[in-house]
């Protein structure tokens, strides 16, 4: 598998060796891109996940990940960049989701599963119609942090800043209709904007995500650190910071064990999640 | 007569299904009106349409006075996350967040009238608890002062008496007796009885609205008539109590 990649598994002396490794593992330029996609990825889960996961929004995630797969089909077949058709197809989708969300007789969920199979299907056509072998088709279905390009990183480094600023001057306001929204319409905010622009960062989001963990892991990124995050902290704010810094801490030692063990990055760096969080909730139910 | 509120014909459905028809009433500055009628009458449609969470299909609401974003609004209880992660501070503080200023910092001032309301509602020292840890009155009461911080000059409540203990119950209807010396209090409720002392107004709503002025349905006759007090009216089915609507 194309995951795969080079390394010894020497665990005794590993600790302390780590210094060393770190500086072994970061003369490389594909694992130096991977480390700043995994922390740009971080960055971005922090900031949106804490609205997906008190929003309820991680179905309508798993739905935009997966119809991302339309979109980078059809890039595959037009020959243009993977990357621009999948930001392509899932902002349609979010906004396609947003419009029928508004209506209260269609019901959100069936929207996002039909939506979700859809872009599936389209993906495997236009995949299936490209001449050739689709080599890092893999790679977009389970990630693979480690072909990631420094042009890559680049585009990347747009859509985080886009969603870093947007967060900032909208936070109250994204706060709100996440906590009540009702509330938020009483006091005349401009909820359907508001949400139009959450789900339009969760979908940039997403994308910035699937390079790293691929589509079908997105949701572990976007939930495994606010869900720690938010058994030590309770204040918005503080889940957000904290859920930032699990994330690099999490995609870091992934891809340090994908280096040495010689296993997927991408289902590694889930894994390492899942872990941290199981653990979480272990010392805490028996020290709290 | 001085007014606040005029619902004039005031219709609206979901989808196919008609929940409220031409209903009118008035409100006016110190009233106190409480909403009663059967689950699926539309009583927390009918708030909801005044305070521009829903858009009336037909007729209109008309505000005496620059007040549409003067209109406190108190949820209802069992609806209302309670999961997420604020402070009893902080989620009081959002109520003086308003389509106008919630892209700017909240002021000192808004900090201060937080500090102030909580203060006067005795929630104060549960300020940094998170909202989880409140207990069902102190989350009536603490819902009550993210309304109040914005300074209203109504107040709508829904359902403010269910799933609370009877002497939060007290201290609740105190408050809004209170309350009402200074704006007009709207409550939906199921049990009006609690109210007896302080309403001024009672609304039915079945669909269709009718509005009864103090002494035209007085709750202790009613209570007098039971022997007992009386938690569901009705008009016009079996053991009325009252005249039939016309």
């Amino acid at each position: 598998m194309s995951c795969r990649i080079a390394g010894t598994w020497n665990s005794p002396h590993l600790i302390e060796r780590a210094p060393l490794i770190m500086q072994d593992i970061l003369s490389y330029e594909f694992m130096r891109n991977a480390i700043i996609a995994g922390i740009m990825a971080s960055i971005v889960c922090g900031l949106v996940g804490p609205f997906i996961v008190t929003k309820r929004m991680v179905f309508i995630s798993g739905g935009l990940s997966h119809a991302a797969f339309g979109g980078l089909g059809i890039a595959y077949w037009l020959g243009i960049k993977p990357l621009y058709g999948a930001v392509a197809f899932v902002l349609l989708n979010a906004l396609i989701i947003a419009e029928m969300g508004n209506d209260r007789l269609h019901r959100n969920d069936l929207i996002i599963g039909i939506l979700w199979a859809i872009g599936v299907a389209l993906g495997i056509i236009f995949i299936y119609l490209t001449p050739g072998y689709a080599p890092d088709l893999m790679s977009f279905l389970f990630g693979n942090v480690l072909i990631v390009s420094s042009p890559d990183l680049i585009n990347t480094s747009v859509l985080v800043l886009i969603v870093t600023i947007a967060v900032f001057i909208f936070f109250r306001g994204f706060v709100l209709i996440a906590f009540d929204e009702d509330y938020a319409r009483a006091k005349q905010l401009p909820v359907k904007a508001l949400n139009r622009g959450l789900l339009v960062l969760v979908a940039i989001s997403i994308v910035t995500l699937i390079q790293v963990v691929g589509i079908i892991l997105v949701l572990a990124l976007l939930t495994i650190p606010v869900a720690i995050a938010s058994e030590v902290s309770m204040n918005f704010k503080g889940i957000m910071f904290l859920s930032v810094l699990l994330g690099i801490l999490i995609c870091v030692v992934g891809l340090f064990l994908s280096y040495y063990s010689e296993l997927p990055s991408g289902a590694l760096i889930v894994l390492v999640g899942g872990v941290m969080l199981s653990l979480t909730k272990l010392i805490k139910g028996l020290f709290i | 007569m001085q007014k606040l509120i005029s619902v004039r014909n005031l219709s609206f459905r979901y989808g196919e299904n008609p929940v409220l028809q031409n209903v009118t009433f008035e409100i006016a500055p110190h009233d106190f009106i409480l909403i009663i009628g059967p689950n699926g009458g539309g009583k927390t449609t009918l708030i909801k349409l005044i305070l521009g969470i829903l858009k009336p299909w037909e007729g209109e609401i008309h505000f005496h006075g620059a007040i549409a974003n003067r209109l406190g609004y108190v949820p209802q209880f069992s609806g209302f996350n309670r999961n997420f992660p604020v402070s009893t501070f902080d989620m009081v503080l959002t109520g003086c967040i308003n389509g106008e200023n919630y892209l700017k910092r909240l002021s000192r001032d808004d900090i201060e009238k937080t500090s102030i309301i909580l203060e006067k509602l005795g929630l104060y020292n549960k300020r940094r608890s998170n909202i989880n840890a409140l207990s069902g009155g102190q989350i009536q009461k603490a819902l009550i002062a993210r309304a109040l911080v914005s300074e209203p000059v109504a107040l709508f409540l829904d359902e403010p008496t269910a799933s609370i203990d009877i002497t939060s119950k007290a201290t609740l209807l105190d408050l809004l007796e209170e309350i009402n010396e200074k704006m007009c209090v709207v409550a939906i409720t199921h049990d009006p009885t609690p109210f007896a002392h302080t309403y001024k107004h009672i609304a039915c709503l079945n669909r269709t609205l009718f509005f009864h002025k103090r002494g035209e349905l007085d709750i202790h006759t009613l209570e007098q008539v039971y022997g007992c007090p009386v938690e569901l009216l009705g008009h016009g089915i079996p053991h009325t109590l009252l005249k039939e609507h016309h």
